[in-house]
């Protein structure tokens, strides 16, 4: 990154002193965050803080009832936060597990009203409905309704309509839990390439953990009931990674033990 | 940087290829409907009518009943060619039907907005729920009398009646058809950006849509009744003819052919409007979101 483009880039949060340093601002900033569903419910999150970098891929994994899920739904504003805060230096979207596209309308159109929400101009919504379809490889997919197309295609459309509104901030939950293994690993490919073309920020939810070392750059452990942070990992490999590589293997047993002690505590 | 000099580029084709591949796996194309199904389709009804014309033919021949208490089709058709000659058939149909479509017009505009406030205002539906099951319980043609009295023969009550048959199912369709909306197509539209009004344009009402639509089916076919109902009971000259009037003037001459005429009249613009405005309009929804598997 060159000096003159942080100048420009920099807007909003950004301070001038990550001019050239490489520091890069962080877009999402979590303090002290708890959330209970109910006045005299259980805590669901417990007091968490979390810093996102910039153009930063974070795999948050945890078990079942780790407040995941309720995290994105409170970053995205599905949902509010009991204490804390949450800072957002961008708008972000949410994607959620089953590719909630609108059944009524094609693939096509499902792109086209996210455009339109987002204030795009009527004229070239189309055109840039169908550069997106182009763009997760599913030209010609404009016509078809979601119940024509598998899984897979349905997800890659779900990420099309993600990225037409153009926000920065990328809010992944579970998005590929309900895929075959074939179909999840070509996904995990396409979401870095799109991950690498574009800049977003990503934080992807999953209990998957090998998906998560797979994906992330840094994979963030939760615990369950109340949800917390109790470990981070920075993943330092190269991209193209695969699931099945030895160190990516070898950093998912690291984090398996720890998540499986993590849920023996609950036992008793 | 990636230690593996894989170029993008070549990353990338890598990618289209697989998916291409899977893609053409994982996607198989709509059965064919078959000619023989579609056949049946349009032969079935045909054979149902044929034998009912058959059985009637028959009782008439064996003379079960006095021929002016069940006339023989033909004379039902001669009948009901008579009062096209007069042009009492078509004026008769054709202002009944447009009071019917008026009057459900009307109920659509009454209905749509207030099943959207019920819909979404659960404090406002445990309210008027209970007041609109009720009023879509009772016959709407009990109200005839009242409307009468309030409005006298005009076409007010024909229109007060219609609407009383057809505003409560609409209403009550349409609030199932938002009860039964997955969530999971609200928290999508509130992520793509859809609030107040451009969350019940484009989520809303396409997502409640199945629900609305068998409403307005069973709104359109109260709204038939109730207008048959009223025709026949509230008769003035300042309604002009119906296919009501038709019937009750069937009834005054003792013409049994014209009461099975006007009968089978009524029956046929009510089956014609089902098969040409709501079937196409509900095989289309169920086609468009995979709901029906072609047969």
């Amino acid at each position: 990154m060159t000096i003159s483009n942080t100048e420009t880039s920099s807007n909003q949060l950004g301070s001038p002193s990550n001019l050239g340093s490489g520091a890069i601002r962080p877009v999402v900033k979590i303090s002290n965050l708890s959330k209970k569903f109910a006045s005299n419910g259980p805590v669901i999150i417990d007091n968490l803080n979390l810093e996102v970098r910039e153009g930063e891929f974070v795999s948050l994994v945890g078990a079942s009832g780790c407040g995941k899920s309720t995290l994105l739904n409170i970053l995205s504003g599905l949902d509010t936060a009991s204490s804390g805060s949450v800072e957002l230096a961008e708008q972000s979207t949410l994607m959620f597990q089953e590719s909630a596209l609108l059944p009524w309308l094609t693939a096509g159109k499902n792109i086209e009203l996210a455009l339109k929400l987002s204030g795009h101009h009527k004229e070239g919504r189309k055109a840039r409905a169908q550069e997106l379809l182009e763009l997760v490889h599913l030209p010609n997919a404009y016509n078809q309704r979601p119940h024509e197309l598998s899984g897979g295609m349905r997800q890659r459309v779900a990420i099309a309509r993600a990225l037409s509104q153009g926000r920065k901030i990328l809010l992944m939950d579970e998005p590929f839990a309900a895929l075959d293994a074939i179909t999840r690993d070509l996904l995990h490919d396409e979401l870095i390439r799109i991950w690498e073309e574009t800049g977003l920020t990503v934080i992807f939810v999953t209990h998957n953990v090998r998906e998560a070392v797979r994906l992330g750059q840094r994979v963030i452990l939760m615990s369950s009931k109340p949800g917390r942070i109790i470990q981070e990992w920075d993943v330092n490999f190269n991209e193209p990674r695969r699931i099945d590589e030895a160190n990516v293997a070898e950093l998912a047993h690291e984090i398996t033990d720890r998540l499986r002690n993590e849920i023996r505590r609950h036992a008793n | 940087m990636p230690t593996k000099p894989q170029p993008l580029e070549a990353r990338k084709e890598a990618i289209v290829s697989l998916s291409a591949g899977l893609d053409a796996l994982e996607t198989t194309a709509a059965p064919q409907k078959s000619r023989r199904n579609r056949a049946l389709k349009t032969l079935a009804p045909l054979a149902a009518v044929a034998f009912v014309l058959a059985v009637w033919q028959t009782a008439v021949v064996l003379q079960l009943q006095p021929v002016w208490v069940l006339p023989s089709p033909a004379m039902v058709w001669q009948s009901l060619v008579d009062q096209a000659a007069q042009g009492i058939l078509f004026e008769s149909a054709f202002n009944s039907l447009r009071k019917g479509v008026q009057g459900f017009a009307i109920s659509l505009l009454i209905a749509t907005p207030l099943g959207i406030a019920l819909g979404l205002n659960s404090a406002l539906r445990a309210i008027a729920r209970p007041l609109i099951t009720g009023l879509q319980q009772l016959p709407s043609v009990a109200w005839v009398p009242a409307a009468i009295i309030w409005f006298g023969l005009s076409d007010a009550t024909i229109f007060a009646v219609v609407l009383l048959g057809a505003v409560p199912s609409i209403t009550n369709g349409l609030i199932s058809g938002i009860d039964q909306i997955p969530p999971l197509y609200l928290r999508a539209g509130k992520v793509l950006g859809a609030r107040g009004f451009s969350s019940i344009r484009h989520i809303v009402i396409p997502a409640a849509w199945p629900g609305y639509l068998a409403g307005l089916e069973q709104g359109w076919a109260f709204a038939w009744r109730s207008l048959m109902a009223a025709e026949l009971i509230a008769i003035s000259p300042a309604l002009g003819p119906g296919l009501g009037q038709m019937l009750d003037t069937g009834r005054q001459l003792g013409d049994m052919s014209l009461v099975l005429g006007s009968i089978i009249v009524i029956m046929i613009v009510g089956v014609l409007i089902e098969r040409l405005v709501f079937s196409p309009i509900r095989q289309r929804t169920l086609r468009n979101r995979g709901l029906v598997v072609a047969r």
